[in-house]
């Protein structure tokens, strides 16, 4: 059977994958381990039901429910020390499993640990605000927000933090395209000439990479050079330009077009 | 009155008369003073700051988007544009997330490599922090003095890598190249006058009545307010909290070199001009040592550069040109790119700025599937929210300059 792969998922794919690679893991260890982390752990289960918990890389990794996470995060940081929230963001699971992972990565200054929380939710939840905890995750909650739709309850201020304020759309979700979607390309259009001038200006160009060889105001053409800003409608003149010298390279073929097959589909 | 339309918006800075007398100055985007990109909503009473609400998004490229479709490799250059004052830190948080994710060794010679390109960043970064603060509060002098030092050591990174912001000096696995042959001596002279420029920095600025009236009991922060908004870096230490990445949880040979912590329990402006020049001087103690290492590892013939993966990092070029195997390998891991293990990482070092965290979940492909960039001026700008109120109008100039946020990394 073919591994399952989901079709609105249009992030960059790897265009060869060997079926039977197995990818290796990086190693886990059990929380008993490390006696730090034990202790701590010991006081999550103590009060919250705890799902999986590792070490992977140094740090503690704790699986909770997601509507514990407020008072987990609260007893870290007032019984356990660790009174740090460094980053706390999403993972967009929505194709695999229906919804998003959501990780808190916290740090003890006085154990010198740190220790990722994590929590699955699904599509349409929203979590618990932890801003009041920490005011670090003010910014983190509206970052998450905006990148994947995700709303904190009892946040005060949710609103897009990094994208315009009357974005549509949730950028970091894997259906989203990276050139940006329909909405985008006629943002900025809509926003400052209206819909009527679409016509006019045409759609932005978010592709940096584009190549156009019918616009000779913007590009070179080499071996067809035209002057700049002359329309060209096709029949073009055939004088194909050589590159290679006559007298020709040891041990090199000179390429002749004529008798060479060019595929032109990038995607063969 | 303006004629408004869509293309000439009725756009006025500043409403005078509310009716509670409360004037909203908008300041920036751009605002010489707002270090890039900052928009900044105050709302005054008089000369007096109530509210301040920073509005960020300026400079959003979606970095974190853009890793998802690129291999690893692939992604080292964008790590550049983050804090762009001092790109080797940037590459080489990624580096060694990626690093850690896979479990390599780096070889001893490229560590000392490394940690020569992260203390010389670190001083890039510090001097630009100096000489553009002080331009804001009006000490032209010092601009230029630090401005001309940073200068010679973007001339060393320019003989090492090629380019002087935008480095992309440190690879996956280790260093590209070995250090050139003036690297040590240009170094060595520049670290020869570095003491004395402190000082006159030092002397410009430490006993200057406008400096002092603009810097202390300015923008103070709480110890307790610091650790809830994340703060890290010089913006902790400044508020009594002595934690340095690089020394309680030491990456590269950083437990090997010896230097200090500088912390202070004041946290206000003041305190983090201080703290930033006594850093610049235990960067140059690290340098000095990392010198010795340096001509160690060439006396005990260490010459590696990279780490020995074939899975994961290519072959030495001469290893490519002359064996096969070593070419199969290359065109994949160029082509494809190095898949690591599943597994998620966090990993965090010290740059100039604070906490540079990356934040990486593999699930086997080329491609990372999650990366969240942990950047610490996020937060160092978003607690702008609490630190403004209060204080005045020409305080929020010298807070957003001490604050040292580098907008390339608070939109990333």
């Amino acid at each position: 059977m073919r591994a399952y792969k989901p079709k609105d998922n249009v992030q960059a794919k790897a265009y060869y994958t060997d079926r039977f690679y197995v990818s290796p893991q990086v190693p886990k260890s059990p929380v008993e381990s490390d006696e730090i982390f034990a202790k701590d752990l010991e006081a999550i289960k103590a009060n919250f039901t705890v799902l999986d918990a590792y070490i992977q890389v140094e740090q503690m990794v704790v699986y909770i429910n997601p509507q514990d996470n407020f008072k987990v995060l609260k007893l870290l940081r007032d019984e356990c020390e660790y009174t740090q929230l460094s980053e706390m963001s999403a993972i967009d699971w929505l194709a695999t499993r229906g919804g998003f992972e959501i990780f808190y990565q916290m740090l003890s200054m006085n154990k010198r640990k740190r220790i990722r929380i994590k929590m699955f939710i699904n599509k349409g939840e929203s979590v618990n605000s932890v801003e009041k905890l920490f005011r670090s995750a003010d910014w983190s909650e509206r970052e998450m927000f905006d990148m994947f739709g995700i709303e904190a309850n009892g946040h005060p201020f949710m609103k897009r933090i990094l994208m315009p304020y009357d974005w549509q759309g949730f950028p970091l979700l894997k259906t989203y395209p990276l050139q940006g979607d329909e909405f985008a390309a006629w943002y900025e259009v809509d926003k400052i000439y209206g819909k009527e001038a679409r016509d006019i200006i045409g759609p932005e160009l978010r592709d940096s990479a584009k190549v156009d060889r019918y616009d000779s105001e913007r590009f070179a053409r080499l071996g067809y050079e035209v002057p700049k800003g002359t329309v060209i409608t096709g029949n073009e003149p055939k004088n194909e330009e050589n590159y290679q010298e006559e007298g020709g390279v040891f041990m090199i073929k000179k390429f002749d077009k004529k008798d060479s097959v060019v595929v032109d589909d990038p995607q063969r | 009155m303006q004629v408004t339309n869509r293309l000439n918006p009725f756009f006025e800075n500043i409403t005078f008369d509310r009716e509670d007398n409360e004037m909203i100055l908008n300041f920036g985007p751009q605002h010489p003073s707002a270090h890039g990109q900052l928009r900044l909503m105050l709302h005054l009473q008089q000369e007096q700051i109530t509210k301040a609400h920073p509005d960020i998004g300026y400079l959003h490229r979606g970095m974190e988007k853009m890793a998802e479709n690129m291999i690893y490799n692939e992604f080292m250059p964008t790590t550049d544009r983050m804090d762009y004052i001092a790109s080797s830190s940037n590459n080489y948080g990624f580096a060694l997330a990626v690093e850690k994710l896979i479990g390599l060794e780096v070889p001893r010679r490229a560590k000392v490599i490394r940690m020569m390109l992260l203390e010389i960043n670190r001083l890039m970064s510090h001097l630009f922090w100096l000489a553009t603060t002080a331009l804001d509060i009006g000490a032209m002098t010092v601009f230029l003095f630090a401005f001309r030092e940073r200068e010679y050591l973007m001339d060393i990174i320019e003989g090492y890598c090629g380019a002087r912001l935008t480095h992309a000096a440190i690879r996956i696995g280790g260093v590209p190249l070995d250090i050139q042959d003036t690297f040590i001596s240009q170094l060595k002279t520049f670290l020869d006058k570095l003491p004395q420029n402190i000082k006159d920095y030092e002397d410009l600025l430490d006993t200057n009545r406008i400096w002092l009236m603009r810097m202390e009991d300015v923008g103070t922060i709480s110890k307790e307010m610091a650790l809830s908004w994340g703060c890290t870096g010089p913006m902790l230490r400044a508020s009594g909290v002595a934690w340095d990445i690089r020394k309680e949880e030491p990456y590269e040979l950083y437990d090997e070199v010896e230097f200090r912590v500088p912390y202070s329990d004041k946290g206000d402006n003041f305190a983090r001009y201080r703290i930033y020049m006594e850093e610049m001087r235990e960067s140059a103690k690290i340098l000095h040592q990392t010198i010795d290492m340096y001509e160690k590892c060439v006396k005990d013939n260490q010459t590696e550069l990279m780490a020995h993966a074939p899975k994961y990092i290519s072959a030495p070029k001469l290893d490519i040109m002359t064996q096969n195997y070593s070419l199969m390998q290359h065109f994949v891991l160029v082509t494809q790119g190095m898949r690591p293990p599943v597994g998620e990482v966090y990993v965090v070092t010290e740059s100039p700025k604070g906490e540079l965290g990356f934040f990486i979940n593999s699930q086997g492909g080329p491609y990372p599937y999650r990366l969240k960039l942990r950047a610490p001026s996020f937060w160092h700008t978003g607690i702008l929210t609490d630190l403004l109120p209060g204080h005045y109008i020409p305080d929020v100039v010298s807070i957003i300059g001490t604050t040292n946020i580098v907008f390339g990394e608070v939109d990333r």
